[in-house]
């Protein structure tokens, strides 16, 4: 599943006091497996530039192809666009509303025409790739579960379609970090076990930095900067500029760096700067 | 598509309109409503054209904005149309199997269709030049001398700044929701009416369950800063009546003077 973007605009609210330009010539492409993430402070268009991605918002010009298929041409079927995009939103706890966890997971495979047996094999399979429990859980009414298992109930809502192409925004936003950081491990898990594109959305550099092959950084409806995380660290300056930051630990390597003290490799999680320094202090 | 929904919507530039007192745009709202009824004779609808066009023209609201609030009652001002065309008696201009139309029939709709604009249009105007809080300031303000008979004006008020404070909000919210339930492969466009309606539930789910909770929060928010209802509050703008409004006030009486006037000569 690649994805195509050309010179994509968003004009919100045309012709009134409020009119707000959301997205400002927008291209790039995003190859099939990839991991990308997309980082961006609020309001820097990123939320806006996603939901084109499955025909949620049409452009206001520009073009956007989804293998080959060109998603902003007039009379595109878009249950089609959206059996193959899935998008999970910011706070998607806030989107259910069955009586069960089982059948409001069921209720985007449903729509997409499966029959029961389908139905339900995928909603087992969604429920243990995001940890839940399938014969615990699927009774349970989905308002009596906490913040956290909400949130996977509602990602296994849009997983359970099968998606190529899996966008998630904010999947961690108001979450407490124990949860934080297993519902992370999950994407990452499931993008290695089923190689299908994930983008995710935040404005969290060490999330972002930890997880994506590729990160997409948006300024003011503009993509301001593309690469791998170390590509785009090394434009500390720049990003904080723009109001956005680098993780922690890069900031680190830099102060390290600029000490004096030769670090090989270029540091960009935790876990890389854990082995640099063992190395350093053994090497003494 | 819901961010087409003009009524009720504030229009914020800087214009006399705006300038002045809600207390007088509410009254003269009020007054003109009651003018519209007034009105016997086609021809007087053009005085009232040129009033509404004069404060169109001082309040700096594009006409078409405007016009854009007469969306939502499209299919009303067609009904509206299409019964009186058909169905009053009279002279027959034209003729075909049931369907007859009258000369009265047509200036009976004519007449129909203009005082329904005229009666959106105009109440347009005033959200349209007045911020919520100002509307329901105003509201409160003339709503007060019933208070000796048990009115709870300033709850009224309240009550009213809250509702004008969500619409915007669970609009929003409704459109996430939608957004969010269609990225699962719902269907809000198509299909017959009893499958729409079914395909409104999870959309009207949430929305009323983060309604409550918003409301349950609200409520938190005012107890946690000793909201205890209008007795002894004082207001940080206090509503003066200036020069301007005095002006307006005459300026819209001389209209209604002249409107009651032709309905007697005419």
């Amino acid at each position: 599943m690649s994805i195509t973007i050309e010179h994509l605009d968003h004009i919100y609210d045309k012709g009134t006091p409020y009119e707000t330009k959301a997205l400002d010539d927008v291209s790039l492409t995003i190859e099939t497996g990839e991991f990308i993430g997309i980082i961006g402070h609020t309001g820097s268009g990123k939320s806006t530039l996603i939901q084109h991605l499955n025909g949620l918002i049409k452009p206001s010009s520009g073009k956007i192809v989804v293998n080959d298929f060109d998603i902003t041409a007039e009379k595109v079927k878009m249950t089609d666009v959206r059996k193959k995009v899935g998008l999970v939103f910011q706070y998607p706890e806030y989107q259910l509303f069955e009586e069960t966890v089982a059948r409001d997971i069921a209720f985007g495979p449903e729509n997409l025409g499966l029959d029961a047996k389908t139905v339900e094999a995928h909603v087992k399979e969604a429920m243990a790739l995001v940890g839940l429990d399938y014969e615990t859980m699927k009774d349970k009414s989905p308002f009596e579960l906490s913040g956290g298992q909400k949130r996977r109930v509602a990602i296994a809502g849009v997983l359970a379609m099968k998606p190529d192409v899996l966008i998630l925004d904010e999947p961690t936003a108001g979450l407490d970090p124990k949860g934080r950081d297993e519902i992370l491990m999950q994407i990452k898990q499931l993008h290695r076990k089923n190689k299908n594109t994930v983008i995710l959305v935040s404005h969290s550099m060490e999330d972002v930095g930890k997880l994506a092959d590729r990160l997409f950084v948006m300024n003011k409806g503009q993509l301001a900067l593309s690469g791998t995380p170390l590509e785009v660290f090394r434009e500390s300056e720049f990003l904080e500029s723009i109001g956005l930051g680098v993780p922690q630990i890069v900031k680190l390597s830099e102060a390290l760096i600029k000490k004096g003290i030769a670090i090989e490799k270029e540091i960009v999680t935790v876990e890389d700067a854990k082995q640099e320094l063992l190395r350093l202090l053994g090497s003494k | 598509m819901l961010r087409d929904i003009t009524i009720g919507q504030y229009y914020p530039v800087e214009s006399a309109i705006h300038r002045l007192d809600p207390r007088i745009k509410i009254s003269i709202s009020f007054l003109y409503l009651i003018s519209l009824f007034i009105v016997k004779d086609i021809r007087v609808f053009g005085l009232v054209t040129l009033f509404l066009l004069m404060i169109i023209k001082m309040s700096k609201v594009p006409v078409n904005y405007i016009l854009r609030g007469l969306k939502p009652i499209f299919l009303i001002i067609i009904f509206a149309f299409v019964i009186n065309l058909f169905m009053t008696p009279g002279d027959s201009i034209f003729h075909y199997g049931i369907f007859n139309i009258t000369i009265q029939g047509v200036y009976q709709a004519v007449f129909m269709v203009l005082r329904l604009v005229y009666l959106i249009v105009g109440t347009s105007l005033l959200t349209l030049t007045t911020s919520p809080i100002a509307l329901t300031d105003g509201i409160e303000h003339l709503l007060t001398p019933f208070k000796k008979i048990g009115l709870p004006a300033h709850e009224l008020a309240m009550m009213m700044t809250i509702a004008l404070r969500f619409i915007p909000t669970l609009l929003e919210e409704t459109d996430k929701i939608m957004k969010a339930q269609m990225a699962r492969g719902a269907d809000f466009e198509s299909g017959n009416i009893f499958n729409r309606a079914k395909a409104l539930v999870p959309l009207l789910v949430p929305l009323f369950i983060s309604a409550f909770r918003r409301a349950d929060e609200l409520a938190m928010a005012m107890e946690a800063r000793c909201y205890r209802g209008g007795e002894n509050r004082t207001r940080m703008k206090v509503l003066k009546y200036e020069k301007r409004d005095v002006l307006a006030g005459l300026v819209f009486g001389l209209y209604v003077a002249l409107i009651v006037g032709l309905r007697f000569i005419m």
